[in-house]
């Protein structure tokens, strides 16, 4: 059952950020000519893989946590109206309010409302993957309200105006010497001697944002998870900012995909073990701060929950692709991936990268219109193995593919070739094999960027329409073989 | 259609008609980790991971309590005046150092103004090096333990359990629970491990026992 023979619909165009302007082959080829970029990527993630693989090593039921991590995801969205309501209750009775936005637009428009309602014009926010996805920061500065990013490295990114490029660490492109310029530039006040020691450009960044914590009146949040039985949100941190937000202002807007909510209190014993050794690779985050409603003199007196679609009933309609729902946004799956760790977030066009991104994106949007993501990836499988909710990613990508070119109503000599692909890519070693047929024409390539028109088929129906970055002497699936004895 | 009943309605479309049953989860991973709370291993857990993420603890005796804190703010904060510590309100009369002030519900922004906190915690798991503080007089309100540069947590060798699922097991799912491991931290630039951006820099742990 697909979701446009259900009349679902997807995440609306024309607003937030989840579509690229370009492919992702072109957005990667760019990426991969960026030395700096890659030296940056591929330091910090073979760092968190190593410190992750320790802590993960640490627990001998790793195995048993990550199994009740999927099923207790599993069991939720066949259930997922129910803890809906039963989250609204709680909610409601302990004294917070409860939206329901359909999309991107509408969530935009209720928390512009409710920021509008309190009379200010600034909001400090805590990083958060749903309000990038509905371009919340645009939408409230079209309404004139200024929207603060306090997470050190979403503030590097907004004083930059750039994009995150990293689940965890999405300044993770910038090195030193270019965060200080940032700051130089856009930090009023900020000591002109400052230097590029990563302990100074925090306490830089403390001071920029103390002032306004303390005057803030209005946050805005997301949610790790919320919990349907009691109404317990929780945002997982390490810096403390989310606590100065969750905790100072009068009036606390909270934007939550529908799928974040988990049934039971219980739940969260498995996700806060699973998710700090996953994602930074600690035993625990510095910070986890859970509430329930509001608590008299303690914390914001108003608070609201809006619950966001944006596609994800889209997605839920698939019952293969339904998995990608169960993400928890460690991000260990972008750590581990080969293609990743060489183009980097950007390349993705989607707010979520990796390969979390190439299930995630078209799904939400509609496979027409991130149609090059599911190719994004080599399908070794190595984002299913330290998965901490075991989300099969590889085969959730393969019947993307085959959705893609099911969508493809006019039989297209790339719609023939796709569907080749997808056969050879569905089969590890039938795409090992064209893997091989490829690294022929590398040789025929001489050193040339592109690739000719001489692929093999079925290849060769791809690339005479478009360029095919040269394949590398090796490939990912071979470098990881090699790497990881995988 | 209001949009609770447009998302609702779109669930169930998409979940369809006849819903299989939901498998019982197996919650066979380690509920307890077998020693109970306060066992002297624990407690050397709990020291060596809260030291690994660069918090300090120190050790005392039940009867010597007030004296490890006053020692454990003078070694953090050098000489200071009495009122450049607040405590809990709930903090026992015993534990707080002289001439502190109490949070008596000022504006939670005025809490900046001290340099250092003190307070007890609810529950500690040893496993994570993690202190549990849950809004109740004894653990003070959330702002309190996160406005002064300096925290100070006294924590009791019966209150620190093995693993996650028992700690959480003890506190009042629906308090406003701050779970506090190490100080704040960020490795945002280039990986490298800050601690302190906007929680307190300097966590203190007394451990009684
Ligand atoms: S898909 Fe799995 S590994 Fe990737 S971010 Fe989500 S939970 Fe983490």
């Amino acid at each position: 059952m697909t979701a446009v023979f259900l009349g679902i619909p997807t995440a609306p165009r024309g607003v937030g950020h989840l579509r690229g302007e370009e492919s992702f082959p072109d957005a990667a080829r760019g990426a991969l000519r960026n030395g700096q970029l890659r030296a940056n990527l591929g330091h910090a993630t073979s760092t968190i893989r190593g410190k992750r693989a320790h802590v993960v090593g640490e627990l001998t039921d790793w195995a048993q946590l990550r199994e009740a991590g999927r099923a207790i995801k599993a069991a939720t969205m066949a259930r997922l109206d129910e803890h809906l309501i039963a989250l609204e209750e709680q909610v409601t009775a302990r004294g917070g309010t409860v939206h329901w936005a359909r999309d991107a637009n509408e969530a935009n428009e209720i928390v512009t409302r409710l920021v509008r309602a309190t009379g200010t014009t600034e909001v400090v926010k805590v990083k958060s993957m749903a309000t990038q996805e509905i371009g919340l920061n645009e939408a409230l500065e079209a309404a004139g309200i200024a929207a603060h990013e306090t997470d050190l490295a979403e503030l590097i990114v907004q004083l930059g105006d750039d994009k995150p490029s990293h689940i965890l660490v999405p300044a993770i492109h910038k090195n030193r010497a270019e965060i200080r310029e940032i700051f130089l530039r856009t930090m009023p006040g900020v000591d002109p001697g400052l230097s590029d020691d990563p302990r100074k450009l925090a306490m830089a960044a403390r001071a920029h944002l103390r002032e306004r914590f303390l005057r803030a009146r209005v946050a805005i949040s997301g949610a790790n998870f919320a919990v349907a039985e009691t109404g317990t949100l929780a945002v997982v941190e390490s810096e403390g900012n989310g606590r100065m937000c969750l905790t100072l202002p009068q009036t606390l807007i909270t934007v939550m995909g529908i799928e974040k909510v988990v049934p039971t209190w219980r739940d969260l014993e498995v996700y806060l073990q699973l998710l700090p050794r996953s994602s930074t690779g600690e035993r625990m985050n510095p910070y986890t701060s859970l509430w329930a409603g509001v608590t008299p003199g303690d914390g914001p007196q108003e608070f609201h929950l809006v619950l966001l679609d944006n596609g994800r009933t889209a997605v839920l309609a698939d019952e293969v692709g339904r998995e990608a729902l169960h993400c928890i946004r460690c991000s260990a799956c972008l750590n581990v991936c080969p293609v990743y760790e060489r183009t980097g977030g950007h390349a993705y066009g989607s707010v979520y990268p990796g390969p979390i991104g190439a299930v995630l994106s078209p799904q939400l949007t509609g496979v027409e219109d991130n149609a090059s993501l599911p190719y994004a990836s080599s399908l070794c499988g190595a984002c299913y193995d330290v998965c901490p909710v075991a989300i099969d990613i590889p085969s959730i990508l393969v019947h993307l593919r085959g959705e893609h070119v099911e969508a493809q109503t006019r039989t297209t000599p790339e719609a023939a070739a796709f569907r080749a692909l997808s056969r050879a890519m569905s089969s590890p070693r039938l795409w090992r094999l064209a893997q091989r047929a490829a690294g022929l024409g590398r040789f025929l390539a001489r050193g040339k960027p592109t690739m000719p028109n001489a692929l093999p088929f079925p290849a060769s129906t791809w690339t005479r329409s478009r360029d095919l970055p040269t394949p590398p002497a090796e490939t990912f699936t071979q470098a990881w073989a090699r790497e990881h004895g995988g | 259609m209001t949009a609770r009943e447009e998302v609702l309605g779109r669930i169930r479309r998409a979940l369809g008609e006849d819903r299989a049953e939901v498998p019982e989860i197996a919650r066979d991973y380690r509920l307890t980790d077998g020693r109970d709370p306060g066992d002297p291993a624990l407690l050397d857990l709990l020291t060596d991971r809260l030291e690994d993420y660069k918090a300090t603890v120190v050790r005392c005796a039940p009867a010597d309590i007030g004296g490890a804190v006053t020692t454990a703010l003078r070694t953090a904060l050098g000489e200071h005046s009495p009122g450049d510590v607040v405590v809990a309100p709930g903090l026992p009369a015993e534990w707080r150092p002289d001439g502190a002030a109490e949070d008596d519900g000022r504006p939670a922004v005025a809490l900046a103004d001290h340099a250092a906190t003190v307070t007890g915690v609810s529950v500690a798991v040893a496993e994570t090096g993690t202190l549990i503080l849950d809004g109740s007089p004894l653990c003070g309100r959330r702002a309190l333990s996160l406005l002064p540069d300096c925290l100070v947590c006294v924590v009791e060798a019966a209150q620190v359990v093995g693993g996650v699922p028992e700690g959480l097991a003890k506190v009042d799912a629906v308090a406003p629970l701050t779970l506090i491991s190490g100080p704040s931290a960020t490795s945002d630039i280039e990986l490298e491990r800050v601690e302190g951006v906007h929680g307190p820099r300097t966590l203190i742990v007394v451990l009684v026992a």
